[in-house]
């Protein structure tokens, strides 16, 4: 008898507690700032063009290869508004294939993907599964309407030579942005 | 035991399915009961709903891109399955981790026990019949927890974290007193719980004496973790095989009397105080700064070919992982020695001669995971 009076104790404790828990679809909690959600491309607004350079190192080190991506000679090159000498052609991620292991985001040489840290990176629920295929327009979509602030970007190459504990902080600078 | 009548009555026995949908077999689980009345006379237990090739699709990558499949074998003990799986690349490479890394990977994976230990708890409560209390109670505890993992990592199941020779990048500045404040909420959850269930009558009436296994029977089963520990056998890796930098701290290994429910209970009601005074400890002898990966990694890893075995005291029990490599960049062959599996395959010698009830707190009892045992 006396343990379950404990228990009551227990019970009635919390009946005065402020609840923990927040009516999801309704109120948002804050994400962290390194809150992975689906990858997404960055866009670099001093050129006017996207970081991507179709390099297609985020697609071989894919461990579920959801990305498929092409290369294509940098119309800006010639004119010479740009130093990127090739640029992304096409780019597709399968988000229903994505397993979010932010491998892309380490191994790419540009900073040109991150994993979205917004809510929008997170509900990406659709009626049909093809819907999920995101093509460029899509993944750019999120940091060209400026709605990705602030992405959090883990140091390249997490296991390379030369990459020193002081270089990277919490806002990840990279050491070094050599080629492959 | 078999229910009595005056009177002659012929019976036979029946055969009923639990599950492979049913919400009390924690997953994709079919037990083939065979019953008498009440009482369970033969279980016939059906796994593999769950396979998904974990292993295969393992060989399939590289050293990197596998430990997000490491997740995904035991998805309440994420960062557990990591460290073994790092462990075993840097014991067949020769890689040296820097000290701060592997406190930070102590420090996460004892956090990781206790996430894992409160949902065992609140799911055992669950079996027994009270749903929402403890269930909620510790899913509170263990929702701060994982907020906390979100932070560190980014996600919030399926971390990717821990790499050979070290971590993938660098804790929040935040991090120790983050943890401190958490183990306060910790503290408070398990005293909740051991007030809510330890002495609560009903509860003890339900557990004390259920599935009592002895400690010779364990062993010859292959039990560990805490399956083990309630039978009084004080096997623990962490003591009797320091892997990582185990044998730096002071904890207990609890051992129950009777290796019956009850005590499986105590036990990891006590492994969670314990791993609460590991991670004390971590945070205070942990270097404030120092590289967090061992330098010389190639970023393609390339093991020499030969073959290693490690296992690792993860939240149920040995979790081992044996790999071979034939010097390419992806393992030959990796295999996963999984507690559940050997946990779950003492169920018949444990629940015939109980109730059906009493069979549905046996299964809860060993803390199962069918994503682990199916693979």
């Amino acid at each position: 008898m006396l343990g379950l009076l404990k228990a009551m104790k227990v019970t009635m404790s919390t009946m005065t507690r402020k609840p923990v828990t927040v009516q999801y679809p309704d109120e948002h909690k804050d994400l962290p700032k390194r809150s992975r959600g689906f990858p997404t491309l960055l866009w670099d607004f001093d050129i006017d063009e996207p970081f991507c350079t179709g390099c297609q190192v985020c697609a071989r080190y894919c461990p579920t290869s959801c990305m498929s991506v092409t290369m294509q000679d940098n119309p800006k090159f010639k004119e010479g508004d740009s130093k990127r000498r090739k640029i992304v052609d096409r780019f597709y991620i399968d988000y229903a294939r994505c397993m979010q292991c932010n491998i892309c985001v380490e191994v790419c040489n540009f900073e040109a993907i991150v994993m979205n840290n917004t809510w929008a990176g997170r509900e990406v629920s659709r009626f049909d599964r093809r819907d999920l295929v995101f093509d460029l327009e899509d993944l750019l979509k999120p940091s060209t309407t400026g709605r990705l602030p602030d992405p959090f970007k883990a140091p390249m190459g997490i296991a390379h030579h030369g990459w020193a504990a002081e270089t990277h902080g919490e806002t990840g600078e990279k050491a070094t942005a050599e080629a492959e | 035991m078999p229910f009595e009548t005056d009177h002659e009555l012929e019976t036979i026995d029946l055969n009923i399915n639990v599950g492979p949908q049913h919400p009390a077999t924690h997953g994709v689980f079919r037990m083939i009961l065979q019953i008498d009345g009440e009482v369970v006379r033969d279980v016939d237990p059906v796994i593999g709903y769950m396979h998904r090739g974990d292993e295969k699709l393992s060989e399939n990558c590289d050293y990197r891109q596998a430990i997000g499949y490491q997740d995904r074998t035991d998805y309440l003990a994420q960062f557990n399955n990591e460290l073994v799986y790092c462990l075993a690349v840097e014991k067949l490479g020769g890689y040296q981790v820097p000290e701060r890394a592997e406190y930070i990977r102590v420090i996460l994976s004892e956090m990781n026990r206790i996430a894992s230990h409160f949902m065992f708890m609140g799911a055992f409560g669950t079996d027994i019949g009270v749903f929402a209390t403890p269930f909620m109670y510790t899913f509170r505890e263990r929702e701060r927890i994982q907020d906390f993992f979100e932070e560190v990592t980014g996600e919030r199941m399926m971390y990717n974290y821990f790499r050979p020779g070290g971590i993938g990048w660098d804790v929040p500045t935040n991090f120790e007193e983050r943890i401190r404040g958490l183990l306060v909420h910790v503290r408070e959850g398990i005293a909740d719980i051991d007030n809510l269930l330890t002495d609560n009558e009903v509860f003890v009436a339900r557990t004390r004496g259920i599935g009592a296994i002895s400690p010779q029977d364990a062993i010859d089963w292959g039990l560990s973790g805490p399956m083990l520990r309630a039978t009084g056998v004080p096997f623990d890796l962490r003591k009797a095989e320091p892997y990582s930098i185990y044998d730096r701290f002071e904890f207990d290994v609890p051992v129950g009397e009777n290796g019956d429910v009850y005590d499986r209970y105590t036990v990891r009601l006590e492994e969670l105080r314990q791993s609460a005074r590991v991670v004390e400890q971590a945070l205070d002898q942990m270097p404030k700064d120092g590289p967090i990966i061992a330098s010389g990694i190639p970023r393609i890893i390339r093991l020499p070919a030969g073959e290693v075995y490690q296992r690792c005291e993860n939240p149920r029990g040995e979790y081992g992982i044996y790999l071979i490599s034939k010097g390419s960049e992806k393992p030959y062959r990796l295999k996963i020695r999984s507690p559940c599996f050997s946990n779950l395959s003492a169920l018949r010698a444990m629940a015939v001669g109980h109730y059906v009830a009493d069979a549905v707190i046996i299964l809860g009892s060993i803390d199962i995971v069918l994503c682990e045992v199916d693979r």
